[in-house]
């Protein structure tokens, strides 16, 4: 029998079905593994005993008939989800000790279902990064090593690092991360793993730690396309606790997974190749052209003019939201309180020692863009183009079902490159970030190792509630692309 | 730069940062050269274009106006860095 560690959740929940194993043993066998991956740093807080607990309760409800969706399936969670008596900290300082007194839509819906939490993940403090070096906890190490370079630490990318590395080095069966601006889909492409974003208002923000709020969406992480399906199920659905939660049916997103996308058209965004792009990037990119028309389905050039200036929209409306979300944290009401003899210097203290770099700079950024005389020039400018950047999807789309684009423009580089220049670590996040300003579902398939032996990802990205067509399309890269490569 | 020194501490003060000034020397380049990239979108003709603060094409729902939560303040002071009989403590701020 296959490692229990190496199972899919699908295999996993035949498994349990079965009898061939318990959930309790399915939980033991990941907490062995976390306890020999320590290295990686992946987990902020690790939590065996409510996993074994979770899993006993799991095992007496299947064996009364009442087995959930995801009945006994051991998952991380994203430390940006507030988990109800279980420290939450969006891998801030500010945050630290933070016990929250409710549980997140999201989180409480895979419990309802019948998940398991193993522990809370390590990200980008306030999910504010793309490599997971911006983390009060300490980096995540990527499992995947540079074979060229092999005592290099590789970063997992950002911000969901922590996630991605988990469920790469089978110490969890999948896993829940958000996506502001590529925080699933660039790790997912790092870590060689399988990784969606939903469309803006599929699953409830509530009770996730707030970043930018018109960006932030939740999604998944596992090892096969599939897995992401039956999570995604899961976690979707309106929730009247967010206003921006849509009240759409959920279908079953795994259904869609029937191979077939013979008379489909899938666009190539031609901004996407952009100036020096890696040779072999282009390459995988062309190979996923062809397994797309292998498949019976037909590819056209299509044209997203506002492309090259997504990313700088993106780094007003994100810092301007952050700057104002991130304004409740002022030492009073919970998080970290450093005294002082009147309140502003309370605040001020508060949030210098609280906060990391990063933070500080888009807070920056942010109080920037939005004082006075600055609004229109910067922010409403900003909100303009964000206009044109949807409607260019919106034209593509009406030629097209479904584009095909690279995940990230490199792959995994070593912790400590690209530090040296915030905007040098924004790139990583080129081709994810314009479809995150649209809202758009978006998923990250492994499809390929460079000459370093590392993963790199195909994305697809669908019309906006959609995310049927962005499984099926990704399904079959999937099936074509045959990556069975595994970190070492 | 666009940015000077004395404009970054300003913006920190706005934004609640305590900033030394070794601390303003290192961040303002940093804030100014984002600032600066972000220019770009002056390239951008934007003539008659309705700004877009969200892509989710539904109107704000409304529900009745009746207390639906509430009677929790253990739970609401239970993170409290310093609370007493039911309220959060702060230092004085009236003299």
């Amino acid at each position: 029998m296959t490692e229990l560690t190496a199972l899919t959740i699908k295999a996993a929940l035949a498994g349990l079905e079965k009898g061939d194993f318990t959930s309790r043993e399915l939980a033991k066998a990941h907490i062995d593994a976390m306890d020999k991956a320590k290295n990686l740093n992946a987990f902020i807080v690790e939590t065996p005993d409510l996993a074994l607990k979770q899993a006993d309760e799991s095992d007496k409800r299947r064996a009364a008939g009442n087995a959930g969706l995801l009945e006994g399936i051991p998952l991380g969670i994203k430390d940006l989800f507030c988990t109800n008596g279980v420290q939450t900290t969006a891998a801030s300082h500010i945050l630290e000790g933070f016990i929250p007194q409710y549980e997140s839509t999201v989180t409480a819906k895979l419990f309802a279902d019948g998940a398991l939490m193993l522990g809370k993940t390590n990200l980008d403090e306030f999910a504010m990064g793309s490599s997971n070096t911006t983390s009060y906890f300490g980096n995540v190490t990527n499992p995947w090593k540079n074979k060229n370079k092999p005592e290099a630490q590789l970063v997992p990318g950002g911000s969901s690092g922590g996630s991605a590395a988990a469920v790469a080095a089978n110490l969890v069966m999948g896993a829940t991360g958000t996506d502001t601006g590529g925080s699933i889909r660039q790790p997912a492409a790092f870590c060689g793993i399988s990784g969606i974003k939903p469309t803006y208002g599929r699953c409830s923000r509530w009770g996730i730690v707030a970043f930018a709020s018109s960006l932030d969406q939740a999604g998944t992480f596992a090892r096969t396309v599939e897995d992401n399906a039956l999570l995604l199920r899961s976690m979707s659905g309106h929730d009247p606790k967010d206003s921006t939660s849509a009240k759409k049916d959920v279908p079953d997103f795994a259904k869609a997974l029937t191979g077939d996308i013979r008379g489909m058209t899938i666009g190539i965004p031609k901004e996407y190749r952009v100036d020096g792009m890696p040779a072999e990037i282009e390459r995988l990119w062309q190979q996923g052209i062809e397994w797309i028309h292998a498949a019976g389905a037909k590819t056209i050039e299509v044209s997203l003019p506002h492309t090259k200036y997504a990313l700088a929209t993106y780094y007003v409306i994100a810092p301007a939201e952050a700057s104002s979300n991130l304004a409740r944290y002022d030492g009073v009401r919970y998080g970290l309180r450093v005294p002082s003899d009147n309140l502003r210097e309370t605040y001020e203290k508060t949030r210098a020692q609280g906060f990391g770099d990063e933070v500080k700079r888009r807070i920056m950024i942010g109080t920037y863009v939005l004082s006075a005389g600055y609004y229109d020039a910067y922010y409403i400018k900003a909100q303009k183009v964000r206009r044109l950047i949807v409607n260019d999807f919106m034209s593509a789309f009406d030629k097209c079902d479904a584009l095909l684009t690279p995940t990230a423009p490199s792959a995994a580089f070593a912790i400590g490159e690209n530090e040296e220049d915030p905007i040098k670590m924004y790139l990583n996040d080129v081709f994810t970030v314009p479809a995150s300003l649209a809202g758009l579902p978006g998923m990250s398939v492994p499809a390929g190792l460079d000459a370093a032996s590392l993963p790199l990802g195909l994305q697809i990205i669908g019309r906006p509630w959609d995310e049927e067509t962005v499984f099926k399309v990704a399904g079959v890269i999937e099936s074509l692309a045959q990556f069975t490569h595994r970190p070492a | 730069m666009s940015l000077d020194k004395a404009t970054v501490k300003k913006v920190a003060s706005l934004a609640r940062l305590a900033m030394d000034d070794e601390e303003l020397e290192r961040m303002a380049p940093q804030v100014s050269g984002i600032i600066d990239w972000i220019e770009q979108l002056g390239e951008v003709n934007t003539d008659n274009v309705e700004p877009l603060s969200s892509v989710v094409d539904i109107s704000l729902p409304l529900r009745e106006d009746k207390v639906n939560d509430g009677g929790c303040v253990e739970k609401i002071l239970a993170n409290a860095p310093e609370s007493t009989q039911g309220y959060f403590v702060v230092s004085k701020i009236v003299e």
